[in-house]
Parts: C-alpha cells; sequence; structure tokens
C-alpha cells in the first residue's frame, strides 16, 4: 500500500516546466529512494508533497487524503516532516531548544507553560539521545557542524513522531562516520514503522538503504523498483548515470 | 529508547552549563532591585529623581518593546504610537472623567496600557502581513498617520493646542518620586512578563520566528497569532509608559506624543544592551535613558546626546557589536569551555565556542521576503 501518492503533478517556474505531469507512489513502511539528475525535479516534488509549493495541475495524496492545497504546518501536523537540502535550522537558539519548536503544544494554556515542560521534553531529550547531541544540548544551533546540523534537523523532526519523513539529500557534506550513524537511525526509526523517502545523490548510500528506488528524470518518472533492478536498468544507467555506473558510484 | 534510557546518561554526556550558580543570580538581582528602590531616598535632588522618573519610564517602554522586537526579530521604529496613545489616554480619561490629580492618576495606567494593546491588535494584523524592512518602514508611517489624526481631530485632542492634565495634589516636596516608584513597578511587571515569555513555549516560538520563520510556522508554530499576541503585549507596557510620562509633564502634544526620536531611543538602548535578551535593554534604557535626560537638562535644548548617541552607538558597534550583554555572555561562556577544556571528564564539547549572532545583521537577514 502506498501512503503517499502523486497523480499527474505539474509544475512551472517561468519557462521551465520542473514536473511534466509526473505521476508516483511511495510505498508505506518502506524507505524509498528517489534518485534523478540534477534539475530533474526531486526538490520540487518534495516541495509539493509537503505544501511549500502549490502545483499547476494534479494531486497529492496522503493515504487517500488529497493534500494538493494544504500548507506546511497542514501537512506537518498529518504526520510529514521533512528535512532539506541546506539545513534549515534555528541557529540562535540552543540544540535543546531547536527540538523543541516542532513539539509546540497548540492550546493557549499550553502555550503558557515553560518551554521544557511537559511529555515533548522527554521526547525531546529523547530525539537528542537518538542522534547523539546531547552533550551539545545547549549549544547554539549555529556552531554545530554541518553533519551535526543535519542530524539535529532530524532530531526535531523525529520529535512530532512523524508517520512519514522526507528527507532531501540527507548525505550532502556528511563525513563518514555521521552518515553511518544516520543510517542507523534511519533503520531503527524504519524498523518502528516509519516510511521514508530519501532524496540523495549517494549511490552507495541509496543502494544500501533503500528497499525501493524511484528514478525522475525531466521532471517525470522514470522507473522504479529495487535497487539491483534500477541498478542494472539501461535507461537509468542512461539518463542518470551515464554510461558507466561504477563511474557514477564512484 | 525509554525516558529511563535519557535519566541514566553516562556523565561525559552531559551537556555544559554557563549558568551562574543560583545565589550569584538571586544576590544580584536582590541588589540591582534595592539600589533602585532606595535610588530617590539616596539622590533627593529634584534634577536627579526627574533623571530617574525618565529612566524608569525608559526601561518600562523598552522591556516591553523588547518582548516583541527583541524576541521576534521584527523592528518596530512605530511604537511611539502607543506611547502617544497612552498619554492621550491618560489626558482624555482624566478630563472626560475629571478624575482628581491625585493617586488616581495611576490607576488609570493599566486602562491606558489595555487601550493601546486593544489599538495594537487590529494595526499588527495589518502590518504583520510584511516582513524585514518593508515592516519598519510600515511601523513608522503608521505612527505618523497617528500623528497627524491627533493634530486634526481637535475636538478629541485639542490639536496643535494639546491637551492639558491637571497638576498632582501631593507636595512638590516629593514631586517626582511617586512617578518614579509606580514607573518602577510597572518596569518590573514588564520585566517579569519578559522573563515568563523568554521561558514559556510561546516565547520560544517567538524565537524561532526570528530564525525562521516560514520553517518555524512548517514545524506547527502559529506565527500569526504569535507575532499578534507578542505585538499587543509590547503595545501595552508601552502605553502604560505614555500614562506615567503625561501626567509627569503635565501636557500632551501630537508631535512630542507620536515622537519618532522616541523609538530611536528605544532601538538604541536595545541594540545597546543586547536585543533579544531579558536584561539587556534595560541596562540599555537605565545607562542611555539617564545620560540623555542628563544631558537635556545640562544643556537644555543643544541636543547634546544626540551627539552622546552617536559617539555611544559607534563605540559599540565596534568594540560590542552583539550588545553589551550578549558580549558579556559570550566571553564567559568561551571562559568556561577554555576552563573545561582543561579540566578533564566535565562534558563540554570541544570548538562549542557559541557564537551568538550580531543583532544587526539578524535583523536585516530574517528569512522570508517583503
Amino acid at each position: 500500500m502506498s501512503v503517499l501518492t502523486v497523480e499527474e503533478v505539474r509544475k512551472s517556474y517561468g519557462g521551465v516546466q520542473a514536473l511534466r505531469g509526473c505521476t508516483m507512489a511511495f510505498a508505506e513502511g518502506a524507505v524509498n529512494g528517489l534518485i534523478g539528475p540534477n534539475g530533474s525535479g526531486k526538490t520540487t516534488l518534495f516541495n509539493v508533497m509537503t505544501g511549500y509549493e502549490r502545483p499547476d495541475a494534479g494531486r497529492v495524496l496522503l493515504r487517500g487524503r488529497d493534500m494538493t492545497q494544504a500548507t506546511p504546518d497542514a501537512v506537518f501536523a498529518a504526520g510529514v516532516g521533512r528535512t532539506f537540502q541546506l539545513t534549515r535550522i534555528f541557529p540562535r537558539l540552543t540544540v535543546l531548544e531547536n527540538v523543541h519548536v516542532a513539539a509546540q503544544r497548540r492550546g493557549l494554556l499550553g502555550q503558557l507553560r515553560r518551554w521544557t515542560s511537559g511529555a515533548e521534553h522527554e521526547r525531546a531529550l529523547e530525539a537528542l539521545d537518538f542522534v547523539g547531541l546531547t552533550r551539545l544540548s545547549r549549544e547554539p544551533a549555529g556552531s554545530l557542524s554541518y553533519g551535526q546540523q543535519k542530524l539535529l534537523e532530524f532530531a526535531f523532526i523525529m520529535v512530532a513522531s512523524p508517520s512519514v519523513m522526507l528527507l532531501d539529500e540527507p548525505a550532502g557534506g556528511v563525513n563518514p562516520t555521521l552518515l553511518r550513524h544516520l543510517a542507523g537511525r534511519i533503520k531503527a526509526l524504519n524498523a518502528q514503522g516509519v516510511t521514508f523517502v530519501i532524496v540523495e545523490h549517494d549511490m552507495e548510500f541509496v543502494m544500501g538503504i533503500c528497499d525501493q528506488v524511484s528514478v525522475m528524470h525531466n521532471g517525470a518518472a522514470l522507473m522504479e523498483g529495487s535497487p539491483e533492478k534500477v541498478r542494472s536498468d539501461p535507461a537509468v544507467l542512461d539518463a542518470y548515470l551515464g554510461t558507466d555506473v561504477s563511474a557514477a558510484e564512484a | 529508547m525509554s525516558a529511563t534510557d535519557v535519566s541514566n546518561r553516562t556523565a561525559t554526556d552531559s551537556p555544559a552549563s554557563y549558568d551562574l550558580p543560583r545565589t550569584v543570580r538571586f544576590g544580584s538581582l536582590l541588589l540591582v532591585v534595592a539600589a533602585l528602590v532606595v535610588f530617590p531616598l539616596v539622590f533627593t535632588n529634584p534634577t536627579i529623581t526627574s533623571v530617574g522618573v525618565f529612566a524608569m519610564i525608559y526601561l518600562l517602554a523598552v522591556s516591553g518593546w523588547n518582548i516583541f522586537s527583541g524576541y521576534s526579530g521584527y523592528i518596530a521604529l512605530g511604537h511611539a504610537l502607543f506611547f502617544g496613545i497612552g498619554q492621550y489616554s491618560s489626558a482624555m480619561l482624566t478630563s472626560r472623567f475629571k478624575i482628581p490629580a491625585g493617586w488616581d492618576l495611576f490607576a488609570l495606567l493599566p486602562v491606558a496600557g489595555a487601550i493601546a494593546g486593544l489599538a495594537a491588535v487590529p494595526i499588527g494584523w495589518m502590518l504583520l502581513r510584511v516582513r524585514k524592512h518593508t515592516f519598519i518602514v510600515l511601523t513608522i508611517a503608521v505612527m505618523f498617520i497617528f500623528q497627524l489624526l491627533a493634530f486634526n481631530l481637535r475636538s478629541w485632542t485639542g490639536g496643535s493646542q494639546g491637551m492639558q492634565l491637571p497638576f498632582p495634589t501631593w507636595s512638590g516636596a516629593y514631586f517626582n518620586e511617586p512617578f518614579y516608584y509606580i514607573g518602577l513597578l510597572a518596569a518590573a511587571i514588564a520585566l517579569v512578563t519578559s522573563w515568563w515569555v523568554r521561558r514559556s513555549k510561546f516565547g520560544l516560538g517567538l524565537l524561532a520566528i526570528r530564525d525562521d520563520e516560514d520553517r518555524a510556522r512548517s514545524l506547527g508554530v502559529r506565527t500569526t497569532r504569535t507575532k499578534l499576541v507578542a505585538f499587543a503585549i509590547s503595545a501595552v507596557f508601552v502605553g502604560a509608559a505614555g500614562a506615567i510620562y503625561a501626567p509627569f509633564i503635565g501636557s500632551v502634544f501630537p508631535q512630542f506624543a507620536f515622537d519618532p526620536s522616541f523609538d530611536l531611543a528605544l532601538a538604541v538602548m536595545a541594540f545597546t544592551g543586547g536585543l533579544g535578551t531579558l536584561i539587556g535593554p534595560a541596562l540599555g534604557a537605565l545607562v542611555i535613558g539617564s545620560l540623555q535626560q542628563y544631558f537635556l537638562l545640562q544643556f537644555g535644548g543643544a541636543n547634546v546626546f544626540l551627539i552622546v548617541y552617536g559617539l555611544l552607538f559607534v563605540l559599540i558597534l565596534r568594540l560590542l557589536p552583539q550588545g553589551i550583554v550578549p558580549s558579556i555572555a559570550a566571553r564567559w561562556r568561551q571562559w568556561v569551555t577554555y576552563r573545561a577544556r582543561n579540566t578533564p571528564s566535565t562534558g563540554v564539547p570541544p570548538d562549542s565556542a557559541p557564537d551568538v549572532g550580531r543583532p544587526f545583521d539578524v535583523v536585516l537577514n530574517q528569512g522570508g521576503s517583503a
């Protein structure tokens, strides 16, 4: 069963057609990879799925519910968390405060309470522990390394307990040690039932962690299948990896 | 992972602590409060106590202003609008309801504050649709619109003739002292409110808006409501400041009630002390507010204080670009980090010297577009 589905989605910026009738489905409970060459429309598709962009045409469905016109906060409230290609943390807040922003209470009385109060504080501490940032919890988030900021963004999405996490290039600029750590965290959360959709250029990372991979080319879906199937498909090799897959992997 | 796992973390996992010991913090607070309380009893010269009254009015206004502009990063340069509304509310209520010029004058403080806060709701609802420079310019524009209204609605405001308030009935021997203590009490309430906002979930939402409003919204922070509530709270305190100022001066005129230099003063005080910190703007108000009045009293209308303002601002920009309090806090954190590095097993991370950012950069680099 698919958790997120896009149907015939189109999006243009002036004369540039970023999405040209893209149709795709991401399986519930799986780690889904989304790959494609630069400019193929991956990030635009993420923006459309998370409410940051409105499509010119087409539909976005979350477990069958139409989310095409939903705003980013409504998508987040519906259980879809998202990280960005360039991290978007709150640099002047401490690491712990960052995690708490995503755990905001909605009611007026809840807003009046101390920000470290309530069950969400335990969740925030657990999330930081989960990504290994506990000892940095009182540091300004802007002083973290880029890789640590990626982990922090991951943590503050996690604290809201989303059922679907969309990660935009989580491996970009992250050193191999942190990357292994991140991959372990993704697998652990996936084992708890969280669905992932991951946009990534690091083929080793994608092929190692994903159950299913979708390929985009020129704003539309090219194919989808298991990592092995995608890896050996001539159309993918031609469109995305060029003529030599091993060169791309290198 | 369970909560028990979290509580079982090892000592090396513990975050660094930069807080001063509780006794030091509490002792310092007591000392400052005691000094402010006894100030007019020690310095009885009316010139000095008059400087103290102005310092308290600025302390109240800038602490209120900081709740919105300091925490949200939206720099409002039109809060003189609420200062003016507070003054006119005080003057109109006094004359229309024939309020005796005794202590009853101070009963109008919460009323004037509430009127300013209510006025802030529709004004903020309109202004908070824009950001950054556009917001700054619009706040100034709305303030001038109210100044024009005050000039032209003569039957209500007296126009350019202004309005007179009754002379207080208490003895002239201690004319300034009641204003000083009421100002101090109101400022204390503003500072406690600011402290509460800073530690609440509501305040965390404001700080997130300051750093990246769109991201905060996408994470479920109700940005419009949060900004509007903070805007109204800040207006209440600035309005109350106006309601102390008007009876102290004894008259209200449009050009002085809605005065752009008041807005500049608030911004300079907050930036100097440390925008968005609890005590930074208060410190700025006490230092600059007092200096301004001292120079005005010493040199009359020569505006010498403007030269001092400029010099002080340049010095702060050069030497303490984050403002006084954040700069000292950053030095303190660096020292704690340095000390921890030379003490094994404290769990303080390497390379964690904090960069709290330059407020001047932060103001102009807020996320989103105008």
